[in-house]
């Protein structure tokens, strides 16, 4: 892989991927003001509006304070962006710990949670994709549309419940929830996400063998796919040697959006099986209308997914050669 | 013994039959030409030939290859057959290379595959290849890939995949139909230099009897799916023996009668319709580094001329010389860089948008596509009447009247009127976009290659159209074409245009007879000519 | 009526339409009829049942009867769907045959503007409006609805752009159209098949989204019933009572089907590929 990255290196392909990077720290940027001015709008003061209309005075204006609601906007943007740069998000006001902390302790959870789920849907879709592209037209073909379409049609915190029902409450093979952490041990905490992870990969696996098996299929169709088999290329080796990497681009876009969907899974997930990650910890911070966790797990989950659309961009300059070329 | 033999060759797609009891041979080292219009079936036969039809194809009849029956065969034979003594070439090189695969790669596959070399030594002789077809690896490495290549480089990279395994039989559907006529007479004479090098046969398929007339042996005329008439080429177009054959020659070489003479009156010369004054449009480009600012591309640069009424007016040039852009700015789509034009006296860029409607109204464009020329959701009448939009005043019977009578102009009734794009021929389609350019009564008509996507016969009878409504309604034409036969056959005088700038004008005749600028020499000594080439030919007689 | 005969021919269109069809007759039924009262509660006459004939569905631990929530709570999805593909499109197709009409700044602006706004899921949207304003099934409409502009910002943006190319607009041009009236009279006409595609399959997922923010506690609030809070509910009855999960996730699961099939049919069947694929006289 790394030999392929070095000899594929050009410099129109690090201009590219400057120019996205300067995108993205744009991209961040504009969403963090969006965040910043979202909570800017509220009724009324967020300092009375946090604590409830049983707040002491002394109450509101400590937290006031620590919200360092005395300053001008422009001054609490400032201070709220180098703070996230040097990892200082503040104090919760519910927990009374750095915000900081909360969150790292739980985005080991949540974060893992979507990369395993990303893993397993991948692993599956695209063979599954592969094989009904091969077999186009047959009854396997078929029969593997036929289920995706169902895939795609089952919400995957539904489908966690079903799992749920099935393995912990009557096959009462695992438990049906809780998260023992890393300090465990590897096995353990997998074994406690693989359910979630499967319930959320189900429908993205769904999706992405569609997307794998159309875009094959097009490039399938391609003047050059027929060049190769003029060459005197098998089907199958034309299907691996010329149409896999050109359908891969398609593929990677639908990758990159799916991660946004599944992020937003995990942290619907999470509830239903008790996990302590970000989703959790995102409704309580919502019910105690603790705004500055709201406000960090937001920007966080939002940093992550302009960093995947990122490296997605990345991606498509190694699959496709026109991109890293000087027109770029 | 033959090379190539099908016999009674017919094949249906589906339900609808495509190839009726075609036989042709192949000799070995023969150089056999398969001529016919859209929908004859050429292409069809090749690829019946390679077995690489499209799915759902059915054939009978027989087609054997060095004695070996190929028709019905399997996968493992053809596979053997394919790339290694089979070889074929396609009409489209912008897609017909892998675009995520060095072109050192795709010619090494077919090596590394049928002849079982290493990686290395593949790439070794891949390197001299695309040296023989004029690619040497200094300028062009073999680590390029597809889109760092103009179309006729594709094409020549096409080639020495084709050649690389020197088959015994090469099949060419059309190589140089997508490319300017340069680049079409370069990479002829390089196909038959490599079949004279390497003995192999060809099957050259084109549309153009000219080509076929210059490059092969033997020639097969096709139409509907049959066979009409086969014989040696010379002989056969010489002889013009059977009518379709003489039709397609006819055609091929068509000019249309006009009744007034070419050169303009001096009074017609005081007054130019356009006046285009030292125009140019320059395209800035997307930065390509940090360092340096990409130089803007100068597409149309200090360009000046006038035409006058009644003119006709070719403009001609190798693709991206800059003559669409130029048609684009004189019809104001497009607004110049530098330079101003004007209309009928009236400055294109200064007068004021209140008063364009009745400007625009005396210049219409008639494209080259007839298929992409009409939204496929109106019907025609809505479509001709589009340009009456710069006539509000209308009321709805004046509109249809007036479309009406545009429909008769071109020789069509108003019972297209309520029918949709799809449901006319390509010729129908041209003359009713013709139609909708003559609706506003306009002086000036440029037409963009009108003609370049017509078969031949319907290419004849849009010429004659033009020419018609020229001489009826004294209209002023710029002509834009790469084919010099049509700009010959329609025009008065010709713009040569090359790298943004017009480099030679004058009366066509003297231009094609007697060309001085290095860009008019080029396009005559390609452009192909069938009387020329039968001229050429010692086996006419 | 000619283009629904030809359309019925499609299996996954005459599925799908069958499907949706149930759907939103249920849906309109429940205004005017339901089974029982949809928030009739009798704890101690009913209690929690399995599905009988007498309550096709069974009923939930407050003794409601399910199928006449599932009625009801169809309403609430699909309206929240709807208006957010509303939104969606409403706002997103205009943007995009701006943007591409325009090209240069505007188009970058915009492109730029929407890899903002793809970086919010509906759900973080719905948490930061929530957070914000408090919960309401309006959070959900416009969580999704934002979420859609872009994707129809950009499908419009795309068919537009390869629309802007084709000579009969350059026809359009030389009679002096300006480029809204091109847009409205060429460009729109011309992408409406994939639009409709579209829409149809951001309906679909605006139903799983819908349930999963309801589900969580940032969409419908009860006493409304909505499919994903139904869910939420049930959650804790899981090991005696399957029943109250498995209904209202199984009519989101069907409803999602049609609306997929719907798609999928629409797709077949408007395919601009054949529709304005040229007559048999291209050399094949």
């Amino acid at each position: 892989m790394l030999s392929f990255v070095l000899r594929n290196f050009t410099w129109a392909m690090l201009t590219f991927i400057t120019r996205k990077l300067a995108w993205a720290i744009a991209t961040l940027l504009v969403a963090s003001l969006f965040i910043f001015a979202a909570l800017e709008i509220i009724p009324g003061d967020p300092a009375e509006v946090m604590l409830g209309i049983n707040a002491t005075d002394e109450a509101v204006e400590a937290l006031r304070k620590n919200l360092g609601l005395d300053l001008p906007v422009h001054e609490r943007y400032w201070a709220w962006i180098s703070g996230l740069l040097v990892g200082d998000l503040g104090t919760s006001y519910t927990y009374a710990v750095p915000v900081s902390e909360l969150v790292s302790e739980r985005i080991v959870v949540s974060l893992p949670l979507a990369f395993l789920a990303l893993l397993l849907s991948t692993l599956v879709a695209l063979p599954v994709g592969l094989y009904a592209a091969a077999k186009r037209g047959g009854v396997m073909d078929t029969t593997i549309m036929a289920l995706t379409q169902f895939g795609i049609a089952i919400p995957n915190f539904w489908f966690a419940l079903l799992l749920v029902y099935v393995f912990a409450i009557w096959l009462q093979l695992v438990p049906s929830g809780g998260f023992p952490g890393w300090g465990e041990g590897l096995w353990p905490a997998l074994r406690a996400l693989l359910l979630p992870a499967i319930a959320l990969a189900l429908p993205q696996a769904a999706i992405l063998s569609r997307v794998t098996r159309s875009a094959l299929l097009e490039t399938m169709g391609e003047d050059y796919i027929r060049t190769a088999r003029a060459k005197g290329l098998s089907r199958r080796a034309t299907l691996w040697k010329h149409a896999l990497r050109n359908a891969l681009i398609p593929v990677i876009t639908i990758m990159g959006l799916q991660f946004a969907y599944l992020l937003a899974g995990t942290i619907i997930i999470e509830n239903v099986f008790y996990l302590p990650g970000l989703g959790r910890l995102v409704f309580q911070a919502i019910s105690a209308r603790d705004l500055i966790v709201v406000e960090s797990v937001v920007i966080l989950l939002v940093g992550t997914i302009i960093l995947i659309n990122l490296l997605v961009d990345i991606a498509y300059t190694l699959v496709d050669p026109r991109l890293r070329a000087n027109r770029a | 013994m033959s090379l190539l033999d099908i016999e009674n060759l017919s094949l249906s797609i589906g339900d609808t039959p495509i190839l009726h009891d075609v036989s042709l041979t192949v000799g070995a080292g023969e150089i056999v030409g398969i001529v016919g219009e859209s929908g004859s079936g050429k292409s069809m036969t090749a690829l019946a030939a390679m077995q690489l039809l499209p799915e759902g194809s059915s054939t009978t009849g027989s087609i054997s290859f060095q004695n070996q029956q190929v028709q019905g065969a399997d996968d493992a034979l053809m596979q053997d057959l394919r790339g290694d003594d089979m070889a074929m070439i396609f009409q489209e090189p912008m897609t017909a290379l892998n675009p995520v695969q060095t072109i050192g790669d795709q010619v090494a596959e077919g090596m590394i595959l049928h002849e079982g070399l290493s990686k290395a030594d593949a790439e070794a002789r891949a390197k001299t290849l695309l040296e023989r077809v004029g690619l040497p690896s200094n300028r062009y490495p073999l680590s390029r890939y597809p889109h760092e290549l103009s179309g006729g480089q594709r094409q020549r990279v096409m080639i020495a995949m084709a050649c690389a395994q020197s088959p015994d039989l090469l099949i060419a559907d059309e190589p140089t139909t997508a490319l300017d006529v340069t680049l079409q007479a370069q990479i002829l004479r390089l196909l038959r230099d490599l079949v004279a090098e390497q003995g192999m046969g060809l099957i050259l398929i084109s549309h153009d009897l000219a080509v076929v007339a210059e490059m092969t042996d033997q020639l097969v005329v096709m139409r509907h799916g049959r066979v009409v008439e086969a014989g040696p080429t010379g002989k056969t177009l010489k002889a013009l023996a059977h009518p379709y054959t003489a039709q397609l020659a006819a055609a091929s070489s068509h000019i249309p009668k006009r009744t007034k003479p070419p050169v303009l009156t001096s009074e017609q010369t005081v007054n130019p319709l356009v006046q285009v004054k030292n125009v140019s449009r320059h395209y800035s480009q997307r930065r390509q580094s940090f360092f340096h600012k990409s130089p803007p591309v100068k597409a149309v640069n200090d360009v000046s001329f006038d035409l006058f009424p009644a003119q006709s007016m070719g403009l001609v040039g190798e693709s991206g010389c800059g003559k669409s852009t130029l048609a684009r700015l004189v019809l104001a789509l497009d607004a110049p860089t530098a330079g101003d034009i004007h209309l009928d006296g009236e400055s294109l860029l200064t007068t004021p948008p209140a008063q364009m409607p009745a400007l625009r109204r005396k210049m219409q464009i008639v494209f080259q596509d007839p298929f992409a020329s009409f939204n496929p959701r109106h019907t025609m009448e809505r479509a001709v009447a589009e340009p009456l939009y710069l006539e509000p005043n209308l009321s709805k019977a004046d509109r249809r009247d007036r479309v009406v009578a545009a429909l008769k102009e071109v020789g069509l009734t108003a019972s297209a009127l309520t029918k949709y794009p799809h449901e006319f021929s390509g010729g129908q389609r041209q003359r009713l976009a013709i139609a909708r350019a003559l609706i506003t009564r306009p002086q000036l008509i440029v037409a963009d290659e009108p003609v370049s996507a017509l078969d031949v016969s319907i290419r004849a009878q849009v010429m004659d159209l033009f020419t018609h409504l020229r001489e009826r309604l004294g209209l002023t034409y710029l002509f834009i074409s790469h084919d010099l036969g049509v700009v010959r056959a329609m025009c008065d005088e010709v713009l040569v245009m090359d790298g943004g700038k017009i480099v030679e004008r004058g009366p066509v005749d003297d231009i094609f007879d007697n060309p001085q600028s290095e860009a008019a020499q080029r396009l005559v000594e390609a452009t192909p000519d069938l009387e020329r080439a039968l001229a050429l030919r010692n086996d006419a007689a | 009526m000619s283009f629904l005969r030809t359309a019925l021919k499609n299996r996954s269109f005459t599925i799908g339409f069958a499907i949706t069809a149930l759907v939103v007759a249920m849906a309109a039924i429940s205004f005017v009829w339901t089974p029982y009262g949809v928030d009739d509660q009798r704890v101690m006459e009913v209690g929690l049942q399995k599905p009988s004939l007498t309550y096709w569905l069974g009923t939930d631990n407050l003794g409601r009867d399910l199928l006449s929530r599932i009625m009801v709570g169809a309403r609430n999805s699909i309206a929240v769907a709807l208006v957010a593909v509303i939104i969606g499109v409403g706002l997103g197709v205009p943007l995009g045959c701006w943007a591409a009409s325009r090209g240069g700044l505007v188009d970058e602006a915009l492109m730029r503007g929407n890899d903002v706004v793809f970086a919010f899921p509906a759900l973080l949207s719905a948490v930061m409006i929530t957070a914000t304003f408090g919960p309401g099934a309006i959070n959900a409409i416009i969580a999704i609805g934002i979420f859609n502009i872009p994707v129809f910002a950009r499908l419009s943006r795309g068919a537009a752009l390869a629309l802007w190319k084709r000579e009969f607009i350059m026809a359009a041009r030389a009679a002096g159209k300006s480029a809204p009236r091109i847009t409205v009279e060429h460009i729109i006409p011309n992408m409406s098949n994939l639009l409709i595609v579209q829409a149809t399959i951001a309906f679909a997922l605006g139903i799983i989204q819908e349930a999963g923010l309801a589900y969580v506690g940032l969409g419908t609030q009860p006493p409304f019933p909505s499919w994903g809070k139904m869910l939420n509910e049930a959650q804790t009855m899981m090991a005696f009572a399957p029943h109250l999960a498995i209904v209202p996730g199984l009519a989101i699961v069907i409803t999602v089907l049609g609306l997929n099939l719907l798609g999928d049919g629409l797709r077949d069947v408007l395919d601009p590929k054949l529709a304005n694929r040229r007559p048999a006289e291209g050399d094949a």
